[in-house]
């Protein structure tokens, strides 16, 4: 069922009784082509790609929970591509020419809103810094815009522009960045992968990999042993404890990542903005509330929850930024597990096991990366070759020393 | 968090800083014949566990101790803490 504004007039004149689920609830198969362990974002994204552009017959997404719960709900909705490193660019490039489509594609309204990034600055070094990262960013194709003190203000008049140590000098503004609505992201893959044949199974938990001879045939699940021609992973939080079961160790450390939202407000902030003297990143939801975020915990965990120190750390950067957010009450925070990798950026890659292929390592950015990073996936498993923009994100890179270490901070995963 | 600093008893985990998984001790031998192979072990991999984790944390703006801390990943409930130094003579290290 295609939607579409006739079909909610058609709908909305017969009582809103002809809506179907939007993706079926299948028992699983004995066998698959493709089977990929992970229902968030990148799974879903796969499973889509796999049937829509690499037309793979049999795929099937299992999940452990339900789709969508895991950090595909639990980000800050952020999309953007402002990365300076070869290796990086051209897949977020990718990334958010894909999300400019993304809606026309999947026939789903995902809420895509580019309203723009603006990246404070508030010294010297760091205009420079923003100059350079912004011509990184034209020459890779992308849009970048330094503005001075008196283009922040003309946007953002609220901010606290005469502080004392942090006075702010101007911003990189990344005008095609934006958001987009989360959870619709992975209804919409859902719904699309459904609707080309994908079986998309929940509460069903990946127990072991089946693997013989060196290559995996399928996966042992909480619903039974399940074949497959190959399997994709696709669970970043988790991919340390997923992967063991096929005895792989990986470059990753989980960490929680906590994220915020305020009341509900009339419309203040009309876009993203991101502090550059402390860690802080806000906008504000089309429901009102603002969201906001800032620095990871720091320390190993899997619990989806943070210490206060972290909240009092945000809420003091986000105040010493925008002193209005004095006022506001907070309504709700929640974490989400992240995949540190050891330089800060992803794996899409085969593993050492024939026909296991691995995507995960996300950090805080696996959002944004959600479309690319499933046709990238796709393409690998489709193909057996890595997709053109996503060659660096090799699992082996720290062996053969091809690290892309946007911050330059080394094998230290809690400071990328 | 707090830490049950074995001298100072518990202190706010605020007052540290976190480094990673304790085997961060086991520096490899730089002149093992397969040094390179150790090292990237040693320095890129991680066991990653859900459940209890053996970490090092730094008593940054304490006594400035190493400290190894056994803690529970999912659930962040702390159940040893022990000297850095003291583990790594156990294991054969001179400091």
């Amino acid at each position: 069922m295609a939607y579409s504004g006739l079909r909610i007039i058609k709908e909305a004149l017969s009582g809103h009784k002809g809506w179907k689920p939007a993706w079926r609830d299948p028992e699983p198969k004995s066998q698959y082509d493709i089977v990929i362990v992970g229902g968030g974002g990148h799974g879903l994204a796969t499973a889509y790609y796999l049937a829509s552009r690499y037309q793979t017959a049999k795929v099937a997404v299992l999940e452990k929970g339900w789709i969508g719960g895991g950090n595909v709900g639990r980000n800050t909705t952020i999309v953007r591509s402002n990365y300076l490193l070869d290796g990086n660019q051209s897949f977020y490039n990718l990334s958010l020419r894909m999300w400019e489509d993304l809606e026309q594609d999947l026939n789903y309204n995902a809420m895509v809103s580019q309203r723009g990034i603006l990246n404070l600055v508030h010294t010297d070094a760091q205009r420079d810094a923003a100059r350079r990262r912004g011509n990184a960013m034209i020459l890779a194709g992308d849009d970048a815009e330094l503005l001075d003190t008196e283009g922040v203000r003309a946007m953002y008049p609220f901010l606290n522009f005469e502080n004392a140590r942090f006075p702010i000098k101007g911003g990189l503004l990344h005008r095609r960045g934006g958001t987009v609505r989360h959870d619709a992201v992975a209804w919409g893959y859902a719904r699309g992968a459904d609707r080309r044949g994908v079986d998309i199974i929940q509460n069903c938990e990946v127990t072991g990999f089946k693997i013989e001879a060196g290559k995996c045939v399928g996966v042992e699940t909480s619903r039974g042993f399940i074949g497959a021609g190959k399997v994709g992973v696709a669970v970043a939080g988790s991919s340390s404890r997923v992967m063991e079961k096929a005895g792989l160790r990986l470059p990753i450390e989980s960490h929680v990542l906590q994220a915020f939202v305020s009341e509900g407000l009339k419309p203040v902030i009309p876009g993203v903005i991101t502090y550059g003297a402390g860690h802080f990143y806000c906008s504000q939801s089309d429901k009102g509330g603002l969201v906001f975020g800032g620095d990871i915990d720091m320390y190993n965990t899997y619990a989806q929850r943070g210490n206060l120190p972290v909240v009092e750390d945000v809420l003091e950067s986000g105040i010493s930024l925008i002193p209005a957010l004095g006022r506001v009450r907070l309504l709700r925070s929640w974490g989400g597990i992240m995949d540190m990798s050891m330089d800060g950026s992803p794996f899409i890659d085969r593993t050492p096991i024939d026909g296991l292929y691995f995507n995960g390592g996300w950090c805080y950015g696996g959002f944004k990366a959600t479309p690319a990073s499933g046709l990238c996936f796709a393409h690998l498993m489709a193909t057996d070759t890595p997709h053109d923009v996503a060659q660096a994100y090799r699992l082996d890179r720290f062996r053969c020393g091809h690290m892309i270490d946007e911050k330059g901070q080394g094998a230290q995963p809690n400071l990328h | 968090m707090m830490i049950d600093h074995p001298l100072l008893g518990l202190r706010d985990a605020q007052e540290f800083t976190y480094l990673g998984d304790a085997s961060l001790i086991d520096r490899p031998d730089w002149q093992a014949k397969d040094a390179q192979d150790q090292f990237h072990d040693y320095l890129y991999l991680r066991d990653n566990p859900a459940g209890e984790h053996r970490e090092l944390w730094f008593h940054e703006t304490g006594d400035r101790s190493w400290l190894v801390v056994t803690r529970n990943t999912l659930t962040h409930e702390i159940s040893k803490v022990e000297l850095a130094r003291d583990v790594a003579r156990a294991r054969g290290r001179s400091t």
